[in-house]
Order: C-alpha cells, then sequence, then structure tokens
C-alpha cells in the first residue's frame, strides 16, 4: 500500500517537473533564465505576462482561438447529437460502414489535408476566417464525439423513447425535456474532448489562417524561429494557454470517468 | 424509420463532405498526377506511389515511425494500466488525481514542444544540467540518439495519461463483487488481475490501443520545435515527412505517400481492433 503511494507520488512530480520549470521560467527575466540555473526565480518578475497582456497581437490571436474553438464545438455538437442518436436507435442498412468510415476519419493525418483545405476554403470565401478552421476541426471533432454519444445514448433503454410516445410526446418535446437530461453527462464529455483536441490543434489552425484568424498556438511558434529568442515571453504565453484547459478539466472531472466507462467501443 | 435515420444523420454527413469527403478525394487526385507550379497537372497513373515506394527516404521514414509507435504502445498501455491501478477509488485525492492528469493532455500541441525545449534546452534546460552533472553531454539539437529518445519520452509524458484516464474508467466500472469472488476463490493478485481486470478492461484498452497508435502517427509540433526533424533526420516522423513534401509542392508525392499513410495506418488500426476484440472473447461472456 504504501510502496504504490510512493510511486504513485513520484510519477505525479516527474509528470509537473517540466510544466513547473515552464511556470518557474515565466517569472524570470531574460537575463536571468540565460544567466545561471535556478529552480526557483530570484527576482519574481511579471514582465512577461504584462507584454502579453499589453500587446494587441498576443491579446488578438488568444480571442481568435477561443472564438473558433467555441464554434466547433457547437457545430460538432450540433451535427453530432442527432447523428449519434441515428445510430443509437436505428439499425439500417450501411449503418456500420458509415459508422466506420467517420471513424478512419479520425485516424486521417492532418498533415495530407492541409492543401486540400486551403484550396476548398479558398474557394469558398472563408480562407483566414473563424469559420474555416472550425469547420476543418471538425474532420477529427465529428467522430469522435458521434462515438462517445453513441456509446451513451445505446445505454439508455429504447423503452424510456417508446413510452414518452406512447404517453403522446412530440419527437422533439421528448428530446429536449426527456432524453437531453439523460445524456447531458455524455454531451459534456464529447463537448470536454471536442475543446480539447480543437483547443491544442496547430497544424490545420495553421495553414488555414494568416492574419485575421491568427491562433495563439501559431503566435507562439513565430517566436521561435526569430533571432534572440525570448525565452520568457514564450513561457510566459504557454503558461496562459494551459489556463483555458485547466479551467475545463476542472469542470468536467466528474463526468470524465464516467463518460469513458459508458462509452462504447 | 430509414428516413428518418437519413435526416438526423444530414448534417454529420454534410459537413463530413466537406472537411473530410472533399479534401480526401482532392488527395487522391494529387496522387495521380504530376503536378508543377505554373503548368498543367499531368496525369500520370500510379507513377507517384511507384516513385514513392522506391524511395530510401521514405523507407526510413516509415520504419522511423513504426519504431517509434511500437515503442509508443509497448510503454505507454503498461504503464497506463500500472498507474490506473494505483491511483485512489474515491474521495477528494480520486478528483485531484483525475484534475492533474488532464492537464498534459490539455497542454497544445506546440505547448509542449516548447515546456520541453525550455526543459531540454542545452544552455537553459534542466535535463542538460542534470545528466552532466552524471557525465553525460546531453544535447537534444545535435546527437541523433538523444534527439529520438527525447520526442519518445515526450510523448510518453504527454499521453500515458489519456492511458491512464481510460484504463481508470473502465476500472470503476467493475463491480466489488468480482472481486469478492475472486478473493473467496483463493486468486493471487496477478491472477486476480490476469482473469477479472484484464477482460474487463478490454474495451477501453482498445480504444487506448487505437488512439495511442493513430495519434502517434500524427506527431508533429513536438518534433518541429524540440528538433526540427533532425539532427539528420532522426526525428523526421512520418507526418513530418509529408507535410515537407507538401510545403515543398512536390504535391503527387506527397499525395501519393499521404494514401500511403492513411492505407498503412487503416489496416493496422483495423488488425489491432480485430486481434483484441477477439482476444478474451474465448469463453468469456461480457
Amino acid at each position: 500500500m504504501r510502496k504504490r503511494h510512493i510511486a504513485l507520488i513520484c510519477y505525479f512530480v516527474i509528470l509537473f517537473i517540466p510544466i513547473y520549470w515552464m511556470i518557474n521560467t515565466s517569472f524570470k527575466s531574460d537575463a536571468e533564465i540565460l544567466r545561471e540555473f535556478t529552480m526557483f526565480p530570484k527576482e519574481i518578475t511579471l514582465k512577461n505576462y504584462v507584454e502579453i497582456f499589453t500587446s494587441p497581437v498576443w491579446r488578438n490571436s488568444f480571442i481568435n482561438s477561443i472564438i473558433y474553438v467555441a464554434l466547433n464545438v457547437v457545430i460538432t455538437l450540433i451535427a453530432a447529437i442527432p447523428g449519434a442518436y441515428a445510430f443509437s436507435r436505428w439499425k439500417f442498412r450501411g449503418s456500420h460502414h458509415l459508422f466506420f468510415w467517420l471513424l478512419t476519419n479520425r485516424m486521417a493525418p492532418g498533415a495530407i489535408f492541409i492543401v486540400p483545405f486551403t484550396e476548398l476554403y479558398y474557394t469558398l470565401h472563408l480562407y483566414d476566417t473563424h469559420l474555416a478552421v472550425a469547420l476543418a476541426h471538425c474532420l477529427f471533432n465529428i467522430p469522435l464525439a458521434v462515438w462517445i454519444l453513441e456509446g451513451f445514448m445505446s445505454a439508455i433503454p429504447k423503452e424510456i423513447d417508446e413510452t414518452a410516445f406512447i404517453d403522446g410526446y412530440s419527437f422533439p418535446r421528448f428530446f429536449g425535456k426527456i432524453f437531453f437530461p439523460l445524456v447531458a453527462p455524455g454531451i459534456g464529455v464529447a463537448a470536454f474532448f471536442a475543446f480539447t483536441f480543437s483547443w491544442v490543434e496547430l497544424l490545420i489552425a495553421k495553414s488555414l489562417t494568416i492574419t485575421d484568424a491568427k491562433p495563439v498556438v501559431v503566435t507562439l511558434t513565430v517566436g521561435i524561429g526569430a533571432e534572440g529568442v525570448k525565452w520568457g515571453l514564450l513561457a510566459a504565453a504557454g503558461v496562459l494557454t494551459i489556463i483555458p484547459g485547466a479551467l475545463v478539466v476542472y469542470f468536467v472531472r466528474n463526468y470524465m470517468a464516467k463518460g469513458f466507462a459508458l462509452g462504447r467501443v | 424509420m430509414n428516413n428518418r435515420a437519413v435526416l438526423f444523420l444530414l448534417p454529420v454527413i454534410v459537413i463530413m463532405s466537406l472537411s473530410a469527403f472533399i479534401p480526401l478525394i482532392t488527395v487522391v487526385n494529387y496522387s495521380l498526377h504530376y503536378i508543377f507550379s505554373g503548368s498543367m497537372p499531368q496525369y500520370v497513373g500510379l507513377a507517384n506511389y511507384v516513385e514513392v515506394l522506391r524511395d530510401p527516404e521514405f523507407h526510413d521514414a516509415l520504419t522511423r515511425q513504426l519504431v517509434f509507435s511500437t515503442m509508443v504502445l509497448a510503454v505507454e498501455i503498461p504503464l497506463g494500466i500500472m498507474i490506473a491501478l494505483a491511483l485512489p477509488r474515491k474521495g477528494i485525492w480520486a478528483s485531484i488525481s483525475l484534475v492533474l492528469l488532464g492537464i498534459p493532455l490539455l497542454i497544445p500541441y506546440n505547448v509542449v514542444g516548447i515546456v520541453w525545449r525550455l526543459f531540454t534546452q542545452s544552455d537553459i534546460g534542466v535535463i542538460p544540467k542534470v545528466l552532466g552533472f552524471f557525465g553525460y553531454a546531453y544535447n537534444v539539437a545535435l546527437d541523433p540518439i538523444d534527439a529520438p529518445l527525447t520526442i519518445f519520452i515526450l510523448d510518453v509524458w504527454h499521453w500515458t495519461p489519456l492511458v491512464v484516464l481510460l484504463c481508470y474508467a473502465g476500472l470503476q466500472s467493475i463491480p466489488d463483487a468480482y472481486y469478492q469472488a475472486a478473493q473467496i476463490d483463493g486468486a493471487s493478485t496477478w491472477k486476480t488481475f490476469r482473469y477479472v481486470t484484464l477482460p474487463k478492461l478490454r474495451s477501453v484498452l482498445i480504444l487506448g490501443v487505437l488512439l495511442r497508435f493513430m495519434d502517434s502517427f500524427k506527431i508533429y509540433s513536438e518534433p518541429l520545435l524540440l528538433t526540427g526533424g533532425g539532427p539528420g533526420s532522426s526525428t523526421t516522423f512520418f507526418s513530418l515527412f509529408v507535410s515537407r513534401k507538401a510545403e515543398s509542392y512536390e504535391l503527387g508525392y506527397a499525395g501519393s505517400v499521404s494514401m500511403i499513410y492513411l492505407f498503412i495506418v487503416i489496416v493496422f488500426s483495423f488488425v489491432f481492433f480485430q486481434i483484441m476484440t477477439n482476444i478474451g472473447k474465448g469463453g468469456q461472456t461480457k
């Protein structure tokens, strides 16, 4: 029992050393970062954070990221909820094939889609907009959301639907009043994953945006190639990009494990 | 009923056509043409595929990727199971552990690259200092063994929590009665694990193996930021290889590599899926 706890604590320490190092670096001045090796900043400076908050480039790219991630979550759920319902309730011809085809898109590498995406969204006059990134991210988010939601919905007995219809519920009313509350945890989990994967994705977001919708993950990367990398600034920006994710994790923590447990494979 | 199903699936189908099907067809189309900027693409049949399959660069990238993915699965899955078994089941510590485990998963991929760049950079990082103390001259940018090994450790660091979360969820769904029964039967710890826990974890493990396998092929921003695919090409994994080709506008070649890539991933995933659903099916009822 003891040994197990020690091992677990060691694991968490190892897990957080790199993150701690980034937080540590973000509070140091550039001079201190390069001059000496300190496990704790000698003089804590907020200079790096101030620079990010006062720079319109950083601020806008943060807002851009949040906009397209939110859009993506909304689109994903609007499409995936009815889709998953159809898969869980009706076995129709080709449903298995369709389901597997959806999943293969989850496997598809982002790298191969860059050029076609660019051409497609250029033709649709969506290039460099939030909507383009949000739609493109559906490539991997819709399959996953359908998968998760289908698992949750299959766990709800069909009899519930039938009883409701016999009781004279119309379909929209049944869906809103009865079904929706039952699958709410599943929707939470699906939204969480859609958020995660859209928030962390770089390759597609980068290739579909130039300036107007440039996400924060790209702004971060640009800083790296430049001469005399500003490590402190980069670290501070890194810390800030972790915060939204950490907040989301905190809110769905109770559903996370439950969601996986119900998810069908 | 059928019409209704179609209606419900319509949004999924429309969006997926736009963001998956049409682009995929475009890639197939590229792969069958010679494309030079400024001139009309020329249909060449399977010539691009032949070129790719003969290209030693492609062989290297593929071998490197397969070794990497195998190592990822071999380490992350067992480690994930062990950690999930060690986690507290209930109470405040369980919640805290889950939140902590979720955090690495929510760091944008390139920020992961930055975290590790700061961590391993030869002049400011922790790793070179610590290893230097033990007399090992670690250099992620120049050493062709340190570089891929660092990316591998990075991946284990980044993605093991996902496997842990999956397994943890699987463990939660096993009723206590199963363990009590095993205890009454006098099963050893190992036997309990092998015959009670593992079969019950089957479905989450399938998901875990598939996700990790598919996603290990997608590793892109981390090597790009940490090592730039080098030194030499020691960390040019498959996605990086494909996107380099696409960026240098060798679209026919990149298209063919992409199709081969997709083929490999789908075939492997399908085989894994079959094997893992069939293992443990014999004799056990679900």
